[in-house]
């Protein structure tokens, strides 16, 4: 905002920075120039790059191309300690203190002086720290707060913030923004990465957009820029073919005749991100659900597989009320889970047959020798059905991510599914199996199946659904049929924005801010 | 924005606090207190376990106690190290073989030449597993038939080469009968080369590797650096451990005896979680005086020593199973 | 994720170093044969025959323990206490054995320890979440000092290595068929079997490669791992009883000095310690590779000094070998 203050050398100089891992190209051409004394906000959408950027930046990834330039000398670094030396500290939403050393430790460790520390500390809120706690033993938001405190005392030229007010309690990023913003104007400069578009409008200056891993544009933050920044993350929205009426029809029509939910989750509460989800999941339909990272939507699909345990609420399933403790439970109860990491579904060094066929063999009473013909003719059935390309499939690692998929959900149908929990499960394939897997998930609502989709690219939610929730803040924020859900209203919901886009901008922007601070 | 007083729920309470740092000294207080309460107990049985028994308790235990440490240092880097035996058997060669007829002066240089021996010895598998990246387990498994091989070809049969200055090292007490030399090697030893080095900042990064190593490397810690600095380490107490045995045998064994898997027991009895990332050297070391203890008591009760060996690998087992009883319980709290 | 597709170019090196990863048998069998013709041609004149029938005989209880290790690997864990188990079972079934007619209860009662022996490790593994290494170490302690203490017990009456075993550890039918192989085959056949085409060997492999994906599959990882320990010890006292066989001794730490070499012998035959990646075809291979290793250097004149620098560094060589071919970046 205060754009005339700034000098107009660069303090950072980030050009032409690319990564690709393996086959898939994480960074094309990324820019980032941030000028001294500002706060500057690096913005993306799921999979932009973002994420890539900042490893590149902080030294724990190096780049395929490109160059980085700290106040005009050179500064690729090879490791985060080198990125240190040359003046980019970077803290995270996982904090970087060393769990079992206390806090004197921990700090001789980076070469922190106490003094400058303590000071931070308290600037933070944390009037009476000491020094010889353990840092495992403080509450994570605290722990966060001091590796800021710890990056702020050894006075880099840049410090990066990657999504460290995600899961801190609000006074205590309030504490944090007021912190950050008091930097403004000063000698060093700020990269903050927040989803949240409040925090972006109260404390930074300018914004860096990625999309598709380039750097599609530099907006300064006005109030009112966040539709801007909104649409230059979404790019070229094409006109997407809504999802057929009929499914919505369909499934409007079943649910008028009263059926009995699939899955019913009341009140459901886990871990530090989910609060308080509300929903029903009916036969016959694919309920989307939309949600920025860290919302709670891991610790809800997490629960309902019965990898972990609630904390609170109920889940029933066909109107019975359940309780897994293992994810045996589920899967007996037909609640199956398909997850979008693979390297957390597969048996990488196995083949596809035994990918395939792991869950038959998981009771004891099928410990026994297998039946070679049965299992080849119920594998090939499922490999058809998915038109998995199975030829390098003496080991699933080598397959393609598209394939990968395919196998991991090949396992469940080859059982025949009831209720299926999908966690993103296109993340990072082709788009033709993208296609493939929205089609068959639609077969199998219609035979009866329930779908819950979990999906990180907005414009699937119309391709797929039949209806859509958003998750903000682990609460469901907003409900929308698929026809309604392109992806601006999808986006601006999901950053618990309003649709009122009559009201003029900076009334609009002081709206959000009352009912953020309202909460 | 309003200005918010530091909310209560950001600081643990006082009673948290304590517990948690009392908890993490109490196990070795308590292993101090049970070698204390063994030798009165040893005292009451044997009347006549006087000062005599604590010099020959000291020194029986030294070279257990020095495989302790290195095993220590490792596990703390998040390690194993399963080639401490035949390290310890290798110097223990090199060392008997070189002071043979040799003059004392001459002996003192191989005595350092030998440490620095160990020093490389542990670098060398450090580095293999930086460089092979294959699992701590199996190169230093691997190593352990190199450096038994090389002690081995040193010479097939035990070399006698006792040195009056050497086993003066270790045999009898300093001032008072109640202090025996063993005792003061092994605190000089570790308060020279472990309690400075713990202070630094390489000491520092030894923990942070074990605890959690991409905390660490963001932390700016060189992981593979570190790795290899905690195997020298090790190497260097393996070293002090061979040079023990050649001071109380008064020769060089080519064939390591049974010191890897004890000092895993010792480190795990001592409370250094094999996780990695915590604890210290004090209680393996007070492990390994418990331990000998209570098969010195069993002794002194004509109970069947055996029943030492059996005691050990029990108490090893609840004393882990314990530990992750206590785990699950606080991850559910 | 943009997921953009970029061909990579397949040096010739990979693709034979893919070969070695799917088929490690093939150039561990070139090894093996290496050695032996090794063999024949620094002792042209040697009983050819006897010497492979000797290897034989002392790579099967070898073998038997690196299968212990195989499987137990094969789910990320190690098993220290089979040296303790087998040599517990050897000297379990020597001192009950009495004459023909207490064999069956001399080696019944030898296995039903051994089970016992398993399930506790398996208990502690499974439903303690005890680290494998420390779970077995301390069980070995443990049965060590109880066979000493029982050993004590029965040393006045007199105990031998039974008849039975002793034919069976070291007797050679015709010029070159040992007759432990008559408890080897079946028991390769039996093993191998369970780990390709049975449910349960196909756990032990998901266990290993990926315990998330297995429990997300519904695997009680606790229940494999249970059954795992059990079959590990008991193949443990198999081989107990082969070794007290082949030497004629029974005592409780006769077993102990093929340890490593058990995991040694797994590790070369290209099972992971990280679990998912192996099987016991290679074992065996791994085993006899060792013990034609062993006494091809002895036959040069090798000291044993020697042999163990060689051992540890192929020990090394290979598993670093194993480690660049599996990691892809």
């Amino acid at each position: 905002m205060t754009a005339t203050a700034i000098p107009a050398a660069l303090l950072l100089e980030a050009t032409d920075v690319s990564k690709a891992y393996g086959v898939v190209v994480a960074l094309k051409s990324a820019s980032l120039a941030v000028k001294p004394g500002e706060v500057h906000a690096l913005m993306g959408a799921n999979g932009a790059g973002k994420s890539t950027l900042v490893k590149i930046l902080s030294g724990a990834v190096r780049p395929d191309t490109g160059r980085i330039l700290v106040r005009g000398r050179e500064a690729a670094a090879r490791s985060p300690g080198e990125a240190r030396r040359n003046g980019i500290v970077s803290v995270y939403q996982e904090p970087a203190l060393i769990p079992d050393l206390d806090l004197r430790s921990n700090l001789r460790l980076t070469g922190t002086p106490v003094g400058a520390f303590l000071h931070w500390a308290n600037e933070l809120g944390l009037s009476n720290v000491d020094l010889s706690d353990v840092a495992l033993t403080l509450p994570l938001a605290t722990q966060r707060v001091i590796d800021l405190a710890r990056a702020l005392a050894i006075e880099p030229d840049v410090l990066m913030l990657d999504e460290m007010t995600a899961a801190l309690p609000a006074n205590l990023t309030e504490r944090v923004l007021e912190v950050v913003a008091r930097l403004r104007g000063g000698e060093r400069s700020v990269i903050f990465i927040s989803h949240r578009m409040i925090e972006i409008a109260a404390v930074c200056d300018r914004a860096t957009v990625l999309r598709e891993g380039e750097t599609v544009g530099v907006v300064d933050v006005t109030p009112g820029s966040e539709e801007r920044i909104v649409q230059l993350m979404l790019g070229e929205i094409a006109g997407q073919a809504p999802a057929t009426t009929s499914a919505d029809v369909y499934a409007a029509t079943k649910r008028q005749r009263d059926l009995v939910p699939r899955l019913q989750v009341k009140g459901l509460a886990a871990g530090t991100h989910l609060n308080d989800v509300d929903f029903e999941l009916y036969p016959g339909e694919v309920l989307g659900v939309v949600a920025l990272e860290g919302q709670g939507q891991d610790e809800l699909f997490d629960v309902l597989c019965g990898a972990t345990r609630a904390s609170a609420g109920e889940v029933i399933v066909e109107g019975s009320p359940v309780n897994f403790r293992h994810p045996a439970d589920a899967i007996r109860a037909g609640v199956v889970y398909v997850a979008a990491d693979r390297a957390e579904a597969l048996l990488m060094q196995r083949n596809v047959r035994e990918n395939i066929t792991l869950p038959s063999s998981a009771l004891p009473r099928h410990w026994g020798p297998i039946d070679l013909g049965k299992e080849r003719r119920r594998v090939n059935a499922a490999v058809e059905t998915l038109q998995i390309d199975a030829r390098a499939g003496a080991e699933v690692r080598r397959l393609s991510g598209g394939n990968q998929q395919k196998v991991t959900i090949a396992r469940w149908i080859a059982g025949g599914v009831k209720t299926m929990l999908c966690f993103d499960p296109t993340r990072g394939i082709d788009i033709r199996t993208k296609n493939q897997i929205y089609n068959l998930l639609r077969d199998l609502v219609a035979a009866g199946a329930a779908v819950l989709l979990y999906t990180s690219e907005l414009k699937e939610i119309q391709l797929a659904c039949d209806r859509v929730i958003v998750i903000f803040g682990g609460r469901v924020v907003a409900e929308l049929p698929a026809a309604d859900a392109d992806e601006a209203a999808l986006l601006r919901a999901a950053y618990n924005l309003k649709q009122e886009e009559t009201l003029p901008e900076d009334v609009a922007a002081e709206v959000v801010a009352a009912e953020e601070r309202a909460e | 924005m309003t200005t918010i007083s530091p909310p209560t729920e950001v600081r643990p309470t006082f009673a948290a606090v304590a517990r948690a740092s009392f908890g993490r000294d109490a196990w070795v207080l308590g292993l101090a207190g049970l070698v204390i309460l063994l030798l009165f107990f040893t005292r009451i049985i044997n009347p006549n376990y006087g000062a005599g028994g604590l010099q020959s308790l000291s020194v029986n235990v030294l070279p257990l106690a020095f495989a302790a440490i290195a095993q220590t240092i490792v596990v703390i880097s998040g390690g194993i190290d399963l080639s401490i035996a035949s390290m310890m058997a290798l110097t223990n060669m090199v060392a008997a073989t070189l002071m043979l007829g040799r003059s004392d002066e001459i002996g003192i240089g191989v005595f350092v030449g030998v440490l620095v021996l160990g020093v490389l010895l542990g670098a060398v598998n450090g580095m293999l597993i930086v460089w092979t990246r294959v699992a701590d387990i199996i190169v230093t498994l691997a190593m352990s038939f190199v450096w038994a091989g090389f002690a081995l070809w040193i010479a097939q049969a035990p070399v006698r080469s006792p040195h009056d200055w050497l086993s003066g090292l270790v045999n009898g007490s300093v001032l008072v009968d109640f202090l025996p030399k063993a005792f003061i090697v092994l605190l000089v030893s570790v308060s020279v080369v472990w309690i400075p080095l713990r202070r630094s900042r390489h000491g520092l990064a030894l923990y942070a590797v074990g605890s959690n190593a991409l905390a660490a490397f963001r932390s700016g810690v060189s992981v593979g650096r570190t790795k290899v600095l905690a195997y020298a380490l090790a190497g260097l107490f393996a070293g002090m451990g061979g040079l023990a045995l050649s001071a109380i045998t008064g020769q060089g064994n080519p064939l390591p005896g049974g010191f890897t898997l004890a000092s895993v027991a010792a480190v795990v009895l001592g409370g250094v979680s094999l996780a990695g990332g915590r604890g210290g050297v004090v209680g393996p070391i007070l492990a390994v005086a418990v331990l000998s203890l209570i098969q010195t008591d069993m002794t002194f009760l004509g109970l069947n020593s055996n029943l030492a060996t059996v005691t050990q690998g029990v108490i090893l087992i609840a004393v882990v199973v314990l530990g992750s009883l206590t785990l699950r319980r606080r991850a559910r709290a | 994720m943009t997921g953009v597709q970029v061909e990579r170019r397949q040096p010739a090196i990979a693709s034979i170093a893919r070969m070695f990863r799917d088929q490690p048998l093939i150039p561990l069998l070139m090894l093996l044969l290496a050695l032996v013709a090794a063999f024949a041609i620094v002792r042209p004149g040697a009983d050819f025959p006897g010497f492979i029938a000797a290897q034989i005989r002392t790579a099967i209880p070898l073998a038997i323990l690196a299968g212990c290790q195989t499987l137990v690997m094969l789910t990320g864990g190690i098993d220290l206490s089979v040296a303790a188990t087998g040599s517990m079972a050897g000297f379990v079934a020597a001192s009950l054995y009495t004459g023909p007619d207490s064999l069956f209860v001399a080696i019944g009662v030898a296995f039903l320890f051994a089970a016992l022996i398993g399930a506790i490790n398996g208990l502690g593994v499974g439903v303690f979440r005890v680290h494998p290494l420390i779970m077995t170490l301390g069980m070995g302690l443990v049965i060590l000092g109880a066979a000493n203490a029982y050993q004590l017990q029965v040393v006045r009456t007199r105990s031998g290595v039974p008849p039975e075993l002793r034919w069976l550890g070291s007797a050679t039918e015709g010029t070159f068929f040992p007759d432990s192989l008559l408890v080897f085959v079946p028991l390769t056949i039996v093993i191998i079997f369970m780990l390709r085409r049975t449910g349960f060997g196909r756990l032990l492999y998901a266990l290993g490669d990926n315990p998330i994906a297995a429990r997300l599959s519904g695997v009680k990882s606790w229940q494999v791992l249970l059954a795992l320990y059990v079959i590990s010890a008991l193949l443990a006292a198999v081989a107990g009883f082969l070794v007290s066989g082949l030497t004629n001794v029974a005592s409780v730490t006769l077993v102990n000095p093929r340890l490593l070499p058990s995991v040694a012998a797994a590790v070369i035959g290209g099972t992971s310690i990280f679990g998912g990646r192996g099987g016991f075809a290679g074992t065996i291979v791994g085993a006899l590779i060792l013990t034609v290793a062993d006494s091809l250097l002895s036959t040069l004149g090798f000291p044993e000094a020697a042999r163990q620098v060689l051992f540890g560094s192929i020990i090394v060589v290979v598993a670093a070998f194993y480690s660049r071919l599996t990691t892809e970046s």
